[in-house]
Order: C-alpha cells, then sequence, then structure tokens
C-alpha cells in the first residue's frame, strides 16, 4: 500500500497481508483456550496436545482439541468455500446452505433407508446411490438459487430466503416427518475414521484441493472475481457474468450437499429439524472472517478457509466455557457485526482521515 | 409529461398487483368454503380466528412493509418475537405485572431496532446481514434467558391471562352449533391491536412526512439525498419503527401462544416477508403499501387453515405453500421490473 515510503516499516507491511484478520483472530481464540486452561488448572498447553489414542471400535485415532477442531469444522469449511465464491460474484450471501444441507441429508437417507422407513441396518439401494443422491440435490438446490439470482435478478438474500424455509419442509416431507436413522457402519464411514484420520477432515481437504486446482489451473477464479467487481463491464469484456454468478450458486449447493453429507453420516440419522441448523451463519461469518468484503469481488479463499476453522475453535471454546448449543450465536452474531462494522465504508473512511490527519501533522511536525 | 405518463403506468401494474392478491385471497377463501363448509369453513367465526391468530402477525408484517419500502428487510422478527414471548413468560413468573413487562417489551423493541437502524442506517451495512446477525442474536438471548419451555397460566399472571381469554362478540354472524346452541362469533383483543396498528401505519405511509420519505428512499436513494432529506436517519427509524411493531406483535403472539420457548416463532420472519411480497410490495423499494400487506396476511393465514381443515396433510404443507407463494410473486415482480426497464 506504502509504495512512496521506500522502506515500508514491518507493521505497514503486517497492515496490508490479507489474511491478517484470520490469522488473529485464530491467535485471539488460542489465547483465551490457554488462560482458560491454566485458570482451570490444567496443562495451558494441553491445546496443542495430539495423542493417539487405542479405541475399541476404530482401532487407533489420532485425539486431542486440534482434530477436534480441524473434524467439527469440516462442514463449515466446505461451506465457506463455495459460500466464498457466491459472495465474490454476486454481492450476496447464500442463506439457505444450513437448509439445503438439512434436505440433501433427508434425500440422501430416504434414499437409504427407502421412503417411509425410520430405522434400517440394511441400506436399500446401494451406498453410491445415496452419495450422489446428497450431491444431486445439493447442486439441484444451486440451480434454483443460481437461476433466481442471475437470470431472474433477485436480490441473492431474497431468492435463497426461499429454500430457507421450505427445504426442511421438503425434507421431512420426504422424510415422512421422521427422524430417519441408517445404522450402516458404510454410511457412517464419511462422519468417522480412516486410518487414524478422521474421514470429514479428509473430505474438507479434498474439496479444498478441487476448489484451489480450478482456480489455479482455470480462469475462472479472475472471471468470478471480475463479474463480482463490475458485472456490466464483465459482459462488456465478453463473459458471461449471468452464468458465472450461476455457476458459483450450483458450486455453492453442490457443497452444501456435501456437508450435509458428512454431517447426517457422524449421527448416522437425517433429523431435518437439527442437520445444518445455524450453519448459514458460521459459512458467512468464516467468510467475512476471512477478511472478504460482504460486498462482492476480490476474495481470498484461504483467508475463509482459516476463517472456518476459526468459527470452529470459537464454538469449541464456548462450549467449553459452558455456553449452551443454543446460547452460543448471541457471541457469532456480536462477532460478525463487529467484523462488518470495521469493514464498513464510513468507519474505514474515518480511520483513513484519523491517519491521513496523523501523517500530515507528523509531516508537520518533522518539518518544525 | 413524460414522468408523469410512467408514473400512471407503474401505478398500473403495482394496483394490478394488489388486485392479484385479492383475487387469489377470494378464490383461495371460497375453494377452502367449497371443499370444507361441512367444517364449518363457510362460518365468520373461520375467518375470525384467522384473524386472531395472526394478529401479531399483521403487525410484524407492517413493519416489514415499512423497512421493505427503503429497499430493506428485516429478518430478524421471527427471533425478536420469541425473544418477546420468552421475556413475558419469564418476566411474569418472576411476578412482574402484565403491564410493566409489556412496556419493558416495548422499549427493548425500541432499543433492538435502534442498534439494527443504526449499523444499516449510519454504517451503510447490508440490511440482511445486520438482521441476519440480529435473527441469531435474539435467538441466542433468548435461550439465554431461559432454556426451557415457560407457559403463563392464570396463576402466573391473572391480568395477562384475562387479556388473553377477553372474548369480544361480534353481534351478527353467528350460527346455530349441533345441539341448537347459538354460537356468536367473537374476535380478541389483539384483533383491535392489529386493526389500530394497520390503520395507523396506514395512514402514517400515505400523511405524513416520515411516509412519504420512506417511499422516496425506496424509489432512489440518491434523488432521496439530492432533495434533502436525511436518508440516514429515515433509514434508521425505519428499523427502529419495524422492531417497535415487532414487539407489539411479539405481544400479541404471545397472548395467543400463552408460553416462550427457544422454538417459538421459528420462520415468523418468512411469513411477515412472503405477506408483504404477496402483498404487492417490491423488494426494490418504493412501492407498496399496508392493505396489501394486509391481505397477504390472510392469504397465509386461509393457507395454513386450508391445510389444518384437511387435517391429513403434513405438517410442512404450509411453510412449503408459503415459500411456493413468495416464489410465484418475486418472479412477476421481476417480470414486471424487466417490462418497465424494457419500456424505458
Amino acid at each position: 500500500m506504502n509504495k512512496n515510503s521506500g522502506n515500508a516499516s514491518f507493521f505497514a507491511k503486517l497492515k496490508a497481508w490479507p489474511l491478517l484478520l484470520p490469522v488473529v483472530s485464530l491467535i485471539l481464540v488460542m489465547a483465551v483456550n490457554i488462560i482458560h486452561d491454566a485458570a482451570t488448572g490444567i496443562n495451558p498447553l494441553s491445546f496443542f496436545i495430539i495423542t493417539l489414542n487405542e479405541t475399541t471400535n476404530s482401532g487407533s485415532i489420532l485425539y486431542g482439541r486440534i482434530i477436534d477442531i480441524l473434524n467439527r469444522g469440516s462442514e463449515v469449511a466446505i461451506l465457506a468455500l463455495g459460500m466464498t465464491l457466491v459472495v465474490s460474484s454476486s454481492a450476496g450471501t447464500d442463506i439457505s446452505v444450513g437448509s439445503v444441507m438439512s434436505l440433501a441429508a433427508s434425500f440422501c437417507c430416504m434414499l437409504l433407508a427407502g421412503y417411509g422407513v425410520s430405522s434400517t441396518n440394511e441400506l436399500a439401494v446401494p451406498l453410491v446411490v445415496g452419495v450422489l443422491g446428497a450431491f444431486l440435490m445439493g447442486a439441484l438446490c444451486g440451480v434454483f438459487n443460481g437461476t433466481l439470482v442471475a437470470y431472474l435478478q433477485i436480490q441473492p438474500m431474497v431468492a435463497t430466503l426461499i429454500l430457507y424455509s421450505a427445504a426442511r419442509a421438503i425434507g421431512l416431507l420426504l422424510c415422512n416427518d421422521l427422524i430417519v436413522y441408517v445404522r450402516n457402519p458404510s454410511f457412517a464411514y464419511f462422519g468417522s475414521f480412516t486410518g487414524p484420520i478422521p474421514t470429514p477432515i479428509i473430505i474438507a481437504a479434498v474439496c479444498i484441493a478441487i476448489v484451489a486446482l480450478m482456480l489455479s489451473k482455470t480462469s475462472l477464479g479472475m472471471y468470478i472475481q471480475s463479474v463480482g467487481i463490475n458485472s456490466k463491464a464483465s459482459r462488456i469484456a465478453g463473459l458471461n457474468s449471468k452464468r458465472i454468478i450461476f455457476m458459483t450458486y450450483v458450486i455453492c449447493g453442490l457443497f452444501a450437499g456435501v456437508a450435509g453429507l458428512v454431517n447426517s453420516s457422524r449421527i448416522t440419522s437425517a433429523d431435518s429439524n437439527n442437520v445444518g441448523l445455524y450453519y448459514e451463519m458460521d459459512a458467512i461469518l468464516a467468510v467475512a472472517l476471512g477478511g472478504n468484503s460482504l460486498g462482492g469481488g476480490k476474495f481470498n479463499l484461504a483467508g475463509s478457509i482459516i476463517g472456518a476453522y476459526t468459527i470452529q475453535a470459537i464454538t469449541t471454546t464456548l462450549y467449553a466455557l459452558g455456553v449452551s448449543t443454543d446460547q452460543a450465536p448471541v457471541f457469532k452474531a456480536i462477532i460478525v457485526i463487529l467484523i462488518v462494522a470495521i469493514q464498513s465504508a464510513p468507519l474505514r473512511a474515518y480511520f483513513r482521515k484519523r491517519s491521513a490527519a496523523k501523517a500530515l501533522a507528523g509531516r508537520e511536525a518533522a518539518k518544525a | 409529461m413524460n414522468e408523469k405518463v410512467k408514473s400512471a403506468k407503474k401505478l398500473n401494474s403495482n394496483t394490478l398487483l394488489l388486485l392479484i392478491t385479492i383475487g387469489l385471497f377470494i378464490v383461495l377463501y371460497v375453494a377452502g368454503c367449497a371443499a370444507y363448509s361441512s367444517k364449518g369453513f363457510a362460518h365468520l367465526q373461520t375467518f375470525l380466528n384467522i384473524l386472531i391468530t395472526n394478529a401479531g402477525l399483521i403487525c410484524i408484517a407492517c413493519g416489514l412493509t415499512v423497512v421493505m419500502l427503503t429497499a430493506g428487510i428485516d429478518i430478524s422478527v421471527g427471533s425478536l418475537v420469541a425473544m418477546d414471548c420468552m421475556m413475558l413468560a419469564v418476566g411474569m413468573e418472576k411476578g412482574m405485572g402484565a403491564v410493566p413487562m409489556c412496556i419493558l417489551v416495548l422499549l427493548v423493541g425500541l432499543a433492538f431496532g435502534l442498534v439494527q437502524g443504526y449499523l444499516i442506517g449510519y454504517l451503510e451495512i447490508q440490511p440482511f446481514i445486520v438482521t441476519m446477525a440480529g435473527m441469531f442474536f435474539g435467538r441466542g438471548m433468548t435461550a439465554v434467558i431461559c432454556t426451557d419451555q415457560v407457559s403463563i397460566k392464570e396463576s402466573t399472571n391473572a391480568t395477562f391471562y384475562q387479556w388473553a381469554n377477553a372474548k369480544i362478540i361480534i353481534p351478527f354472524g353467528g350460527y346455530l352449533n349441533k345441539k341448537g346452541a347459538y354460537m356468536a362469533p367473537f374476535i380478541r383483543v389483539t384483533v383491535i391491536v392489529a386493526i389500530v396498528v394497520l390503520i395507523l401505519v396506514f395512514l402514517m405511509l400515505r400523511y405524513t412526512k416520515f411516509g412519504r420519505a420512506l417511499y422516496a428512499i425506496g424509489g432512489s436513494e440518491q434523488s432521496a439525498t439530492m432533495m434533502g432529506l436525511n436518508v440516514k436517519r429515515v433509514k434508521m427509524m425505519a428499523y427502529v419503527l419495524s422492531s417497535f411493531l415487532c414487539s407489539i406483535g411479539g405481544i400479541c403472539y404471545c397472548l395467543n401462544t400463552m408460553a416462550g420457548s427457544v422454538r417459538a416463532a421459528l420462520g415468523l420472519e418468512m411469513d411477515a416477508i412472503s405477506s408483504a411480497v404477496i402483498g404487492g410490495t417490491l423488494l426494490t423499494g418504493g412501492v407498496g403499501n399496508v392493505i396489501g400487506t394486509f391481505f397477504g396476511v390472510l392469504i397465509n393465514g386461509t393457507i395454513s387453515s386450508i391445510v389444518k381443515s384437511n387435517g391429513k396433510l403434513a405438517s410442512s404443507w404450509p411453510n412449503i405453500l408459503t415459500a411456493a407463494l413468495l416464489f410465484l410473486f418475486i418472479v412477476i415482480q421481476s417480470i414486471f421490473a424487466a417490462l418497465r426497464t424494457r419500456k424505458k
């Protein structure tokens, strides 16, 4: 930023670093953990300890708070990938992801158990059909959202509000108003362990790798950003803006389907009312925490991913501090408002004015 | 001159939307009467019951209409209602009076709206983000107050109980029940509150400076600023009004359910938004009025009464149908908008 001053100070460089916000928040959360541990008399560094524990049914598995955060944060990380692209291309957020997760999970379990069956040990169809069903349902929801946003030009959040409320209801309908249990080890695999590593971590890593590859090997990332910065100019430059926005919603829906599969596999059931509850908030928070502007345009995928795990770290810490699942949103809401308030144009203008005044005063003092 | 022609055309398509809404309500209601007349759908009381169950929603949807006129949105209303109900239930259990608790709830509503309005008006943050945070904040605060379901009984607070159960008899339109006794149709206090709110908001939008400023800002924020309106302030006041009306609606809602729980009024924001949209309020701002919204609420109410009268349909159907209607009206709106820009 500070090009005219030849030897930019370390702080100026740090200030311009895009990952500043997520990394600082992550460090803050760790600090809270360490202090809390020290205060309650546990080894202050227990946050970082990873051990290999023997269990009776899954063999030896990795165990530790970091592993737990990485494991539990997988869904948010997966959702954050799609959400980052959506925010970038359309300057709006997809608030239906949590409900779409639930719908995909319900559809998957309905396929695996058969319609109207509430509990099963045997799969009614091959596992792969159920998994593809979840992905397909997610992508289908993405197509619906994308059509409304890109082709009918409805504000993204209003368009996704439709599925936000309807998807859970449709899921309940698919499950015949029941909670469908699929108690089969092959289905539980997605939420359990591969060797010593929790499978969700691997799934999240694969998704991240796919998106990273797609963005680095093709020019899709650049296209998305250019549409987000100015969709009219991009169209004139020869990009099909509408199709690009549409695609980001489909990708987002697809990842919501993946996250739904992982989430329902963890509990080996599809509970329409509770799968993915409040996840849209976490995903949006991850994007905002990652230093991305919710006003669209440039995005930073690494930031979103660190943001996602930071959210999970915050959630885990809140639970450790004795805050219940229902109460946790209060803190997240305050955090999201603080972040967006800091990013808001009037406040930034105010800070810029202040730092400019300071610099001016400094220069005048040097002259005198 | 050109302006006049344009505004006349705009008015036409908007009146058309309102007419579609009223027509849809009549069609739905007549269909309900025809299909379920044996279950008493045709009685005046069924219509009054729709009003009674949706009295809170009418107040909330009026607030949302005000906000949507400025091209904003408020999705925090559902959880604010949950918070109101919980505050009322817990407060009265702790021995507070009905009137002080209601005043407290209204004050909390004002404060809630003030914070949201400041963030949206003065810090220029997207309304959706702010009110979504408000939604989670409200729901979370409800859980902070109490995580159990708390119900209000006569023993908890006699005054509040009396308010909830007072019947206001209407002198006409009664019917004889199976035993031959005359059943007089009645409404509850909440309906009168809702109607008063509806009329006041209607008059405010039509005849006050603030009301006209809302339309101006929704039409074009830039021109409103150039006209010398204090856009930031008006926007903030819109959210304050929305949260305040939502609190009135919350009290009405609580008088209906007589309980507070974390899961109360889940998805109510959706009903309120869809009522306003179905009633012809444009999501892009500047167009709409509360009469349309009132009919939007009635349509929502009719759908759920039809589903209830049927008795065999799954409980999730009203949700899906409301979403489907919202979808339909949003698409109609966007088609109208596209036609209008093409004409220009």
